[in-house]
């Protein structure tokens, strides 16, 4: 159950190698989380987080979840609600992130970005919020992106796909009202990560560990949209307004 | 008695998926919710399915998360409310009543003052219910002497999770009646109870006030002085810090006579009103209540009180009651909602005391006033939260940063002295702690195993604390 403070005992996160998720689990760990699946499209590949959630007292493992095939995710959420009981929280953290401007002329490997961050969070999420009706409580964290809330010619594919899973996270947390359960959207800005590596940092660009405390936070806040850094929202919300002539300009440098 | 009678339908009168709160407004959750309007409805209020179990709720006052039951049944008890206020030998210092579990304290008194009686036991608020009264076996400030509300309890009938009614009391079936007495409903669904309620003089009280520069102060003035006074409690400033950290202001005071009430209200000495003054407003934004905005208030509030007072007549709402005065005050604290903090330790831990109540006031941790109080010996419950010693409840905004670390560190000094948390406020203890709280947790389980060995009474504190 989670707590008056946003502390939760149990958490599945899909995408189970994001680093930003796993410094959100550290912190749940850390607090009253005694639970935790990571869902991984290989299971080989989250050896040594599971290992360190388990040499700390966790009750951990992982669950094959491949963002891509849809028609899997409903009994991927039933087989971690088999593992752990109730699920307190859902991370939905998985997503590809193109930087590099040959996605432009790929559109197959653009549409697979849309199918994996939009398509992917909209299946998963749906199929998450029938257990947790079900159960009567429970957080879905939707991790989108600040880029989702304006898209960049240089990331347009990334940020529409964001575009889309924010628009629909809220839309979701706003259908869930009165159940017990709820969606909370997270707003990273840049973050350096394996994802971002080699990428121009944006300005106020942050870490996991940062942007962990900034959602822990904003859980024990109740808060609906959680911005990380905090600094995001004033900024976003004036950049969403500007005129296109300048939006191109800004954006472009 | 059969357990799954056909439904009637008035129990679903209202939505079957609704969302609850407990009164610190934090942690949610949806279940289905039934309102029976009788005592054969009630009973036959439990579910057909129980894949995540039924608790009962009364009037929702516990902080945390306590009557709520994330996609089960809830069954709301206020809608069955009668009361009998037994015949009596005019002699005798007491009269039995009995009451359905959903009858609240602020009906009791309604009734009950006019005919010169008294509740045996009332917290800060009347908005609880007798059910309520006997699942969080609640206190008030007459616990030095009188004990808890369970200590006054002859005889109550519990709906077990099969369906079966059982009477039960301190003479029959003991170790079930005891396991209900702060068992926080996972016992079974309470009906109805008799209790004993005092006979009073007149409805007002001989109230005497002292104000108290610091903890040790008050600590002394409660220790020389409470057990001339049927009822205490001390309202103290944790956000003073320094030579003014613990200052508080106590009150103390008993029922008065009839001549003492009569200049202030006449010749009826049990005229009694209780009304709530104000609303609070539907939506509050975050962030009102701050550091500046608390101390403010509590600066006010301490030199507004008398250094001493005398025998001031004081009616049982604002004595008792104060808060009750502004419905819905729990919205204050806005979107993040709060959280109640209480604890006792023994006498002889007088050094932590100082210790949690120092921390407290460093930590900036934005607090109203607390309540400080000494308690008299508990009872044979083994939940029951009462024990010998100081008890300190403060409440705090839970969007307060640092606030769940500060909250765990002062859980350990409490353990760490044999000390315990109240679980009818408790909304965030960490579950490991319980066994060393409450010593007799493995005797309140084996009755527990005994009367529902399914889990069929289950509640979101259950889940969250392993119950």
């Amino acid at each position: 159950m989670r707590d008056a403070l946003g502390s939760v005992q149990s958490v599945l996160v899909l995408g189970g190698n994001s680093e930003i998720a796993l410094a959100i689990v550290d912190r749940l760990v850390a607090s009253r989380c005694k639970k935790v699946v990571l869902g991984v499209r290989s299971p080989a590949s989250a050896t040594t987080t599971l290992n360190r959630l388990r040499s700390a007292g966790v009750d951990a493992d992982t669950i094959v979840f491949d963002a891509l095939d849809p028609a899997s995710h409903t009994e991927v959420i039933d087989a971690a609600a088999e593992r752990m009981g109730d699920i307190d929280m859902v991370i939905l953290a998985f997503g590809i992130l193109d930087g590099h401007a040959e996605i432009d002329t790929d559109p197959v490997f653009a549409a697979q970005v849309i199918q994996t961050n939009f398509g992917g969070a909209v299946s998963a999420g749906l199929a998450s919020a029938v257990q947790l009706r079900k159960q009567g409580h429970g957080t879905i964290l939707s991790i989108t992106s600040v880029a989702g809330v304006r898209s960049r010619a240089e990331n347009m594919i990334y940020a529409s796909s964001k575009a889309g899973m924010d628009s629909f996270s809220q839309a979701l947390g706003d259908a869930l009202i009165g159940t017990g359960a709820r969606c909370v959207v997270v707003r990273p800005g840049f973050v350096h990560t394996h994802m971002t590596e080699g990428m121009k940092p944006a300005p106020f660009a942050t870490t996991p560990d940062k942007i962990a405390d900034t959602v822990i936070n904003g859980l024990q806040k109740n808060k609906e949209i959680i911005w990380a850094p905090s600094i995001m929202m004033p900024m976003f919300l004036t950049l969403r307004h500007l005129p296109r002539f300048l939006w191109r300009k800004v954006s472009a440098t | 008695m059969p357990s799954t009678p056909p439904e009637p339908a008035a129990s679903r009168a209202v939505p079957s998926s609704v969302e609850l709160f407990g009164w610190g407004r934090t942690a949610p959750s949806g279940a289905d919710v039934r309102r029976p309007t009788s005592p054969i409805e009630l009973q036959r209020a439990l579910p057909t399915s129980f894949e995540r179990g039924l608790i009962a709720r009364g009037l929702g006052r516990s902080y945390g998360d306590a009557a709520q039951n994330a996609g089960g049944t809830v069954i709301e008890t206020t809608d069955v409310a009668a009361f009998t206020i037994h015949e009596s030998d005019p002699n005798s210092d007491t009269v039995l009543v009995t009451a359905d579990a959903g009858v609240s304290i602020d009906r009791l008194l309604h009734a009950l003052v006019p005919q010169g009686l008294f509740v045996p036991v009332t917290p800060g608020t009347r908005y609880v219910t007798v059910g309520g009264a006997i699942a969080a076996d609640i206190h008030g400030k007459n616990h030095h002497l009188k004990g808890s509300w369970c200590n006054h309890v002859v005889s109550l009938h519990l709906q077990l999770a099969d369906g079966s009614v059982v009477e039960i009391g301190p003479d029959h079936d003991p170790q079930l009646f005891w396991a209900t007495a702060g068992g926080m409903g996972l016992t079974g669904v309470i009906l109805d109870a008799t209790f004993r309620c005092p006979r009073i003089g007149s409805s007002q009280l001989v109230v005497d006030t002292d104000r108290a520069a610091n903890l040790d102060a008050v600590c002394e003035l409660m220790r020389t002085g409470d057990h001339l006074y049927d009822y205490s409690v001390a309202w103290i400033d944790l956000m003073a810090t320094g030579a003014k950290m613990g200052r508080s202001v106590l009150t103390r005071g008993r029922f008065g006579s009839a001549e003492e009430a009569a200049p202030k209200i006449g010749a009826d000495p049990y005229k009694y009103s209780a009304s709530e003054l104000v609303s609070a407003p539907p939506f509050m934004p975050a962030g009102l209540l701050n550091k500046l905005s608390i101390r403010a208030f509590n600066e006010l509030w301490f030199r507004k009180a008398p250094v001493e007072r005398r025998d001031e007549i004081q009616s049982i709402p604002t004595f008792f009651h104060p808060l009750d005065m502004v419905r819905g005050w729990n919205r204050i604290y806005g979107p993040a909602g709060f959280l109640q903090w209480q604890f006792v330790i023994p006498f002889d831990a007088t050094s932590t005391l100082s210790t949690i109540v120092e921390q407290i006031s460093k930590s900036g941790c934005t607090s109203f006033l607390a309540v400080l109080k000494s308690f008299g010996e508990g009872n044979a419950a083994p939940l029951s939260f009462p024990a010998g010693g100081w008890t300190l409840a403060l409440d705090i905004p839970a969007g307060v940063p640092g606030l769940g670390p500060l909250l765990d560190r002062l859980d350990d000094l409490v353990v760490g002295v044999g000390g315990r948390i109240y679980l009818a406020k408790d909304s965030r203890v960490r579950p490991e702690l319980l066994p060393q709280m409450y010593p007799r947790l493995d005797e309140w389980k084996a009755v527990r195993e005994r009367v529902d060995p399914n889990r069929r009474i289950m509640s979101d504190l259950a889940r969250r604390l392993g119950l």
